[in-house]
């Protein structure tokens, strides 16, 4: 039963198809001799259209179209991480070897590598009753990836055999006798379809408790992301998404990260390529690109591959947090899969409502961020697994007023708001510390920012393991930035000289805030990644100091003095001292002791 | 590629249907291919080349490139079953052709076996090599604080009445990679550019003695202004092949890139396309990409690609679609400012809101200076202070400054007079640039540099010579 169809229209990357009477929304179709790979996303009467993920030039009228009766799938096993691949899964090696360095047409390639032969232990033996999520066994995928062996949904029964030893993807490793008396086997490669979220253990979504660890001061100690939690990051050309994305890639405490390249830079890609096999990961102390799968669709790439991309990027990462792991999941950027979606949407001819797009943009982003959460997996041994996104969003200008970082908004719990005055003073990460926030609410609880806010609490107690005091800290480093603003725009009407010196000392505190702890060098050998010690430490050195300086000035010591001293520049540039966590102590006493000495000279008493 | 429409074996078609400005609309034929070049004549006999849009069984789109009036509905066209290709050979170098890829110079065609799509094919980012050769242009601005990287594509934001062509043509003549002998092959594609700017560039090349390099590909200011879709597309495809059969390093100059677009939103307005901001199609981003995304070095293949586009952003807003959309793509941009061009200060390079992302993987201990990068986020650093004191004095005057505020006004004017300001024909190596940094940081006291790390900057600021 061959369903073959004519073409009978082709219009950039949309093609119309006719012929095929029972075509699917969804299914994928092969295109004209060379079987390019396209997906089915309308049908009108008796024709349908399909976006094609590959170049169309030379497809003509009647060419054949032929249904595959297989939806777009993401093919998962042991054999994904560490690799990198196009937006419809196809590894990039695999291309390098079909047409050299640029990318021919029509190639076919698997997602998985069919030679290598995998360790594989079981975990079950011959009898045991097994149904979709089950661990049946696992093999070591990396140097620090453990890949779980599990049963695909849909599949229970009784094992009949479970082999052991080294098997390809493609092998039997297990049979199993199905409930209705037949006989399943197994191999390790699980298909599913991209635009469905994996199934969890029924109520199975948990509350986000711990926090994602990025070693980024300004994101883990005042705009903290939650291990299951969803975050945007918007910003103009320059502002720092990438570098910041890169960042949560190279440093976040993740077990797995899935970084999707979206409809973005090349030489980006290659430059991830090139630094994470060398650069170590700080929990496991391996390469980072033994816990790394990477997506890539550039932007001279097919838009509508932009599209799939994102979908099978989220699909590898539910099924690694099915494994039990916390998958962290960054994508850059979701505003160029998103003028994807309004592309095809346009060449169909829809109605547009906001700066062209369609009217369902809110729905696809909100199914895209509703995908991130912990949850209790469906399957046993139990386990809980935790999928974390961020998606970048590249505002048109740089303005957020714009329907894709709005929406997005409404779908995410943490704002990091880039800045471009900000990074024109090479102020990096870039994130605006007054315009951010970081919220778990649900939106209807969204004008309730702190007493509602989940994951708030649950960090403060995190933030009390490492010292019972600094959820004080932080609170006091916030109001002291949002003051010293607002005494900024006075100071920039009648100048600084003309402030009193309370003020002149929240000008300091700030400075010292941005300086020494919110600005953070990625490209700092010593200070690209801060532990959360010396970030907590670093906090408390400098509020105490400011402090301290507060009982001086009551005292008239005149806060020109204070600028003087050489310990001022000193907590500007200690982040950067290879001694971390020893040299701000140090440096903590020093300040104290230098201050006591002002004190003395002035004849005050104050204790610091 | 000098095409006559008698030479060209291929079906006749004379369905006209509509004539929409530069679109076609034809009755359906079978046999077309979506991107194939055909071949219009009107009937006033002048040959047109044209591209199809879009194919079906009720109709077909075709795209003239070529003067639009004289066309009408008893045009002919020509299908030649073939999408757009050019011959590429290194007998380009030392050309000069036109929009289309027709010799100008006099001599004849180039002829070669070897053809090339001119849309070129995405390079796998695997097979991309991270560029990380800086590339010593002898502009201090650049060099010290914007570096230009071999296989970077990194434009020029200007406006009207900037002096960004004679920037580029300084940038032409003085570009060399340290430490090799080898001299950039330039590939010049003009778009919509005036005859004079045009001389300009060519009389640059000719008595650097470039031009023996340089493929010069030209659509004028008078020229139809379609044709400006396919001009880059054919320079780049000839600097590809330079670059990567070749194994020549390529600089390829784009100029106006604004041209280019607004010839882009012409054919979206006449096919009738729901318009984005400005009027611009929705998918000028993925458009520009497929333009600025072929530079780059390739792993396995010598030679290298980059690109300097130029151009004018309309109305001097950088959050225009055309600069802001280029700027999403490129790696980096450099903006030009008619205040520092009003102050006589060349190149007017506003460095704050430049930016060279690929930089810091070129520059460095064994590859420029160590203290490159400090010395570069110093400059800023003490560079943004400045600017917003000298803001603050404009309301409460300079005596109402703090000594602190003073002291970093005082930079300003000194770094852009010493360091940004530069001789159109001074070449500054390196070593010149950042010497002269230290320089002007040598008037900001030790405490203030808290962007240079102590070891350099024991090293290097005691070394100084102060400015005067």
């Amino acid at each position: 039963m061959d369903r073959v169809g004519e073409i009978v229209r082709v219009s950039g990357t949309l093609v119309v198809g006719r012929g095929i009477p029972d075509i699917k929304i969804g299914e994928v179709v092969e295109v004209g001799e060379e079987g390019l790979i396209g997906e089915v996303i309308r049908i009108i009467e008796d024709t349908f259209a399909a976006q094609v993920y590959e170049p169309t030039s030379g497809l003509k009228v009647g060419d054949p179209i032929r249904g595959t009766g297989k939806k777009l799938v993401a093919e998962l096993g042991p054999g994904l991480i560490k690799n990198i691949f196009d937006g419809v899964g196809r590894p990039l090696d695999d291309l390098i070897r079909a047409s050299g360095p640029f990318i021919g047409r029509g190639i076919k390639a698997y997602t998985l590598p069919r030679d290598i032969k995998w360790s594989f232990r079981p975990l079950v033996k011959e009898g045991d009753y097994v149904s979709g999520g089950d661990i049946i066994g696992e093999v070591p995928e990396s140097s620090t990836i453990i890949h779980k062996i599990m049963v695909p949904h849909g599949v229970s029964g009784k094992i009949l055999e479970v082999g052991e030893g080294e098997f390809r993807v493609t092998d039997v490793i297990a049979k199993v006798e199905l409930d209705d008396g037949g006989v399943k086997e197994l191999n390790m490669i699980q298909e599913w379809p991209v635009r469905e979220p994996r199934p969890i253990a029924p109520g199975g979504r948990l509350p986000l408790k711990t926090p994602l660890i990025t070693g980024q001061r300004v994101i883990d100690v005042f705009f903290p992301v939650a291990k299951g939690g969803a975050a945007c990051i918007p910003g103009g050309f320059g502002t720092g998404k990438t570098i910041t994305l890169h960042q949560l890639a190279k440093w976040s405490d993740a077990d797995v990260v899935v970084y999707i390249g979206c409809g973005e830079r090349g030489n980006e890609m290659a430059e991830v390529l090139q630094d994470f096999p060398e650069l170590v990961d700080p929990k496991t102390g391996k390469p980072l690109m033994e816990r790394t799968v990477l997506i890539a669709n550039t932007s001279n790439m097919p838009v509508s591959a932009r599209e799939a991309s994102v979908y099978i990027g989220i699909t590898i990462a539910e099924y690694y947090r099915d494994m039990g792991y916390d998958v962290s999941l960054m994508a850059d950027s979701t505003s160029r899969w998103a003028e994807a979606i309004r592309e095809i949407s346009g060449r169909l001819g829809e109605m547009p409502v906001e700066r062209g797009f369609p009217a369902y943009l809110p729905d696809k982003i909100a199914e895209f961020y509703e995908r991130a959460g912990r949850v209790k997996v469906l399957g046993r041994p139990d386990r809980e697994g935790s999928v974390t996104i961020v998606g970048a969003v590249s505002p048109p200008g740089g303005d957020f007023n714009e329907p894709v970082t709005i929406h997005t908004l409404r779908f995410t719990g943490v704002f990091w708001a880039l800045d471009a005055d900000l990074a024109y003073s090479r102020h990096f990460p870039a994130i605006n510390w007054l315009k951010s926030y970081s919220l778990y609410a649900k939106e209807i609880l969204g004008g309730f920012i702190g007493s509602f806010s989940m994951y708030k609490e649950e960090l403060l107690n995190w933030w009390k393991s490492v010292d019972k005091d600094f959820p004080r800290y932080r609170e006091d480093a916030m109001n002291i930035l949002s003051s010293a603003a607002e005494v900024e725009s006075i100071a920039r009407i009648i100048g600084e000289k003309s402030l009193p010196d309370d003020q002149r000392l929240l000008l300091l505190t700030s400075e010292l805030i941005k300086e020494g702890f919110l600005r953070q060098n990625a490209f700092d050998e010593v200070d690209t990644y801060s532990e959360p010690e010396k970030s907590a430490l670093l906090l408390k050195l400098i509020i105490d100091f400011h402090y301290n300086v507060e009982k001086l000035i009551r005292k008239k010591v005149p806060i020109d003095r204070v600028l003087e001293l050489p310990v001022v520049s000193k907590i500007k540039r200690v982040k950067f001292d290879p001694r971390r966590v020893e040299a701000i102590k140090e440096l903590a006493d020093e300040a104290k002791s230098s201050l006591q000495r002002l004190a003395s000279e002035y004849r005050v008493e104050v204790e610091v | 590629m000098s095409l006559d429409i008698r030479d060209i074996y291929g079906v006749v078609h004379k369905g006209v249907r509509e004539v929409r400005g530069s679109i076609l609309v034809l009755e359906p034929i079978p046999n077309v291919l979506y991107d194939e070049v055909v071949l219009v004549r009107a009937p006033d006999g002048i040959d047109r080349m044209g591209r199809v849009l879009e194919v079906s069984n009720q109709y077909i789109i075709v795209q003239v490139f070529g003067e639009e009036s004289g066309l009408e509905t008893a045009t002919a066209v020509r299908f030649t079953g073939s999408t757009f290709e050019i011959p590429v050979s290194d007998d380009a170098l030392g050309r000069m052709f036109n929009g289309r890829f027709e010799p100008i110079d006099g001599m004849g065609p180039i002829v070669s076996r070897e053809r090339r799509d001119i849309n070129g094919s995405p390079i796998n980012p695997r097979a991309r090599i991270h560029p990380n050769n800086f590339i010593q242009t002898g502009i201090s601005a650049i060099d010290g604080m914007l570096s230009l990287i071999r296989g970077q594509k990194l434009p020029i934001f200007s406006e009207s009445g900037l002096p960004h062509n004679r920037v580029a043509a300084q940038i032409a003549r003085q570009a060399t990679v340290l430490g090799e002998e080898e001299e950039f092959a330039i590939v010049f594609a003009a778009m919509g550019l005036k005859n004079d700017e045009a001389r300009f560039f060519i009389e640059s090349f000719r008595e650097s003695g470039a031009i023996e390099r340089s493929v010069v590909v030209l659509n004028l200011a008078d020229d139809p202004a379609i044709e400006r879709l396919v001009t880059p597309r054919i320079a780049l495809t000839i600097a590809e092949y330079l670059a990567f059969d070749l194994g020549y390093h390529v600089l390829t100059i784009l100029t106006d890139m604004t041209n280019y677009c607004e010839a882009l939103r012409e054919v979206s307005a006449a096919r009738e396309e729901v318009p984005g901001r400005g009027g611009y199609p929705g998918y000028m981003y993925s458009d520009l990409a497929t333009i600025y995304e072929r530079a780059g070095i390739v792993r396995g293949r010598p030679g290298s690609l980059t690109q300097m586009p130029i151009l004018t952003m309309p109305g001097g807003d950088k959050r225009h679609p055309i600069p802001d959309l280029t700027g999403y793509i490129t790696e980096g941009q450099i903006i030009l400012s008619k205040e520092l061009d009003s102050r006589g200060i060349y190149p007017p390079i506003n460095v704050l809101p430049s930016l060279s992302r690929l930089m810091r993987s070129g520059v460095g201990p064994g590859k420029t200076r160590e203290d490159h990068k400090d010395v570069s986020d110093q400059l800023y650093d003490a560079y943004s202070r400045g600017l917003k004191a000298r803001d603050l004095a404009r309301i409460v005057g300079e005596m109402g400054l703090s000594d602190r505020e003073r002291l970093f006004l005082r930079f300003a004017d000194i770094f852009e007079r010493k360091f940004i300001n530069q001789g159109e024909y001074e070449n500054r190596t390196i070593e010149e640039t950042l010497d002269l940094a230290w320089e002007v940081l040598s008037t900001l006291p030790e405490e203030e540099l808290v962007r240079v790390k102590d070891e350099i900057l024991e090293k290097y600021y005691y070394r100084a010579k102060p400015v005067s």
